[in-house]
């Protein structure tokens, strides 16, 4: 097999040129925008006011399901708990699932939530999974216990 | 003859896959990927930010007047900001009784364009890309690409240089499980004088499950998404339309599995006498989360 050689003079600096600025000018917006830490204030939760009142009072279809609450749960690990943490309590870029303001709100609010993501804040739209699924992790969210409140 | 054939292309093979997983193993964290199938057609979903798709994608295909071919390519898909994505590729080709080269390299972009969900969702892409004529990838058809254009002898081949921009609208939507997406394709070769060239790729998947099992599993039905890829040429500024172009129909099939990797495989099949007959593609994939936060780490941002 004949490897044939590459052009050194030209193409390896060019493509170092290019690996380091397809690399670096997103890595530096990524920095000034998305991964920053998620606040703790209550705006990180303003979002949540934006449902539209059709999708605020849609019923969770797996409401009385035991299993929906296993099946959510596995879907959090493996595509929520990388930024809101293990246990939903808030990471370093997505805040936590168990504030007040997300516990209260309705299973229909956090499911428009998922599904159009807050692509401002840098959370994606969850679309991509198919609707039982969303609705399997809003039934896991719904489950888990509202954090304490820490003392003023 | 055909032990060399096949001997070759298990070299060329390896050689990526060694590449392709060496570099999955440098990283530690990980995510599992919902991944589409499609292999040519783009839907409106994104990179998640932060993170790195590292990608390794074969095209094996039929020529009727020359030798077939093994183009591959690797990916490196970066997500700057949900509604950035970034994307470096670098191909290659294996063209049997001829030689292994290097093809050149892309730098692909994707924005999209509207915050939420919609009735359709709109996605814009930009690509520049420098290959040599020799480039067999296949990643999109456009113009009038035809089967006999790739039984140039790679010597001949790559000694054209082509400097493109690429440029695609992606539109988008997923309802009650199928994602149907249509790519509208504008290409303008930069050198010398070309004019502008024209493609659509078009694709229909749905998982074949859609509701989650509570255990973890690999072969759960909602860890497979089947679906379908349509895509070929419509000529250039001058001579738009489907005379001399070639077109594509293809089955496609993704394994997402819950160790973080992703299996895709399509047979093409071409629709004209100007299409290859056949092309086989597969491809694996492995998503890294937190790639962002470990660079900034490095370069001593976040400090906690």
């Amino acid at each position: 097999m004949k490897m044939a050689t590459i052009k050194t003079a030209t193409t390896l600096p060019m493509i170092s040129a290019l690996l380091s600025l397809a690399l670096a000018v997103p890595l530096l917006f990524a920095q000034k925008g998305d991964s920053a830490p998620a606040k703790k204030d209550s705006s990180v939760y303003a979002e949540l006011a934006k449902a539209p009142r059709k999708a605020r009072t849609r019923r969770n279809p797996f409401e009385r399901d035991p299993d929906a609450v296993v099946a959510g749960a596995k879907l959090f690990d493996l595509h929520c708990a990388e930024c809101h943490g293990e246990m939903a309590e808030g990471g370093r870029k997505g805040p936590s699932l168990r504030a007040d303001e997300v516990q209260q709100a309705t299973p229909g609010t956090l499911f428009w939530i998922l599904t159009n993501g807050v692509v401002r804040r840098g959370m994606p739209v969850w679309s991509k999974l198919p609707e039982p699924q969303r609705w399997q992790v809003v039934r896991y969210l719904k489950s888990l216990t509202p954090a304490e409140k820490s003392p003023q | 003859m055909k032990s060399i054939k096949f001997r070759s292309f298990l070299d060329a093979t390896r050689l990526h896959l060694i590449l392709a997983l060496v570099a999955a193993a440098i990283f530690i964290s990980h995510a599992q990927a919902q991944e589409s199938p499609y292999i040519v057609t783009y839907d409106h979903y994104l990179e998640e930010p932060g993170s790195l798709e590292v990608e390794y994608f074969s095209t094996f295909g039929t020529q009727r007047a020359g030798n077939d071919f093994h183009a591959f390519w690797a990916e490196f898909e970066y997500g700057a900001t949900a509604f950035w994505t970034t994307e470096l590729y670098f191909d290659g080709q294996t063209t049997f009784n001829d030689s292994t080269i290097f093809t050149g390299f892309r730098w692909e972009n994707r924005f999209r364009l509207l915050q939420r969900e919609h009735f359709i969702n709109p996605v814009l892409y930009i690509e520049y890309e420098q290959t040599s004529g020799a480039d067999k990838i296949l990643k999109e058809v456009e113009g009038h690409d035809v089967e006999s254009d790739y039984a140039v002898p790679n010597t001949l081949a790559r000694k054209e240089h082509d400097h493109e921009l690429e440029s695609k609208l992606l539109l988008s939507k997923t309802l009650y499980g199928w994602n149907i997406a249509e790519n509208t394709i504008a290409t303008k070769n930069l050198t010398g004088g070309n004019p502008w060239e024209f493609g659509y790729a078009i694709g229909a998947s749905r998982p074949l499950g859609l509701k989650a099992s509570a255990q973890r599993c690999n072969l759960c039905p909602e860890n497979f998404i089947a679906g379908i890829e349509l895509y070929g040429g419509l000529g250039d500024r001058y001579s738009f339309g489907l005379h001399d172009t070639s077109h594509y129909l293809a089955p496609v099939v993704a394994w997402n599995l819950p160790s973080d990797w992703t299996l895709r495989l399509s047979p093409g099949f071409g629709l004209n006498d100007d299409s290859h007959r056949f092309l086989l593609r597969w491809g694996v994939s492995r998503e890294f989360s937190g790639f962002g936060e470990m660079v900034e780490r490095l370069f001593g941002g976040h400090k906690q």
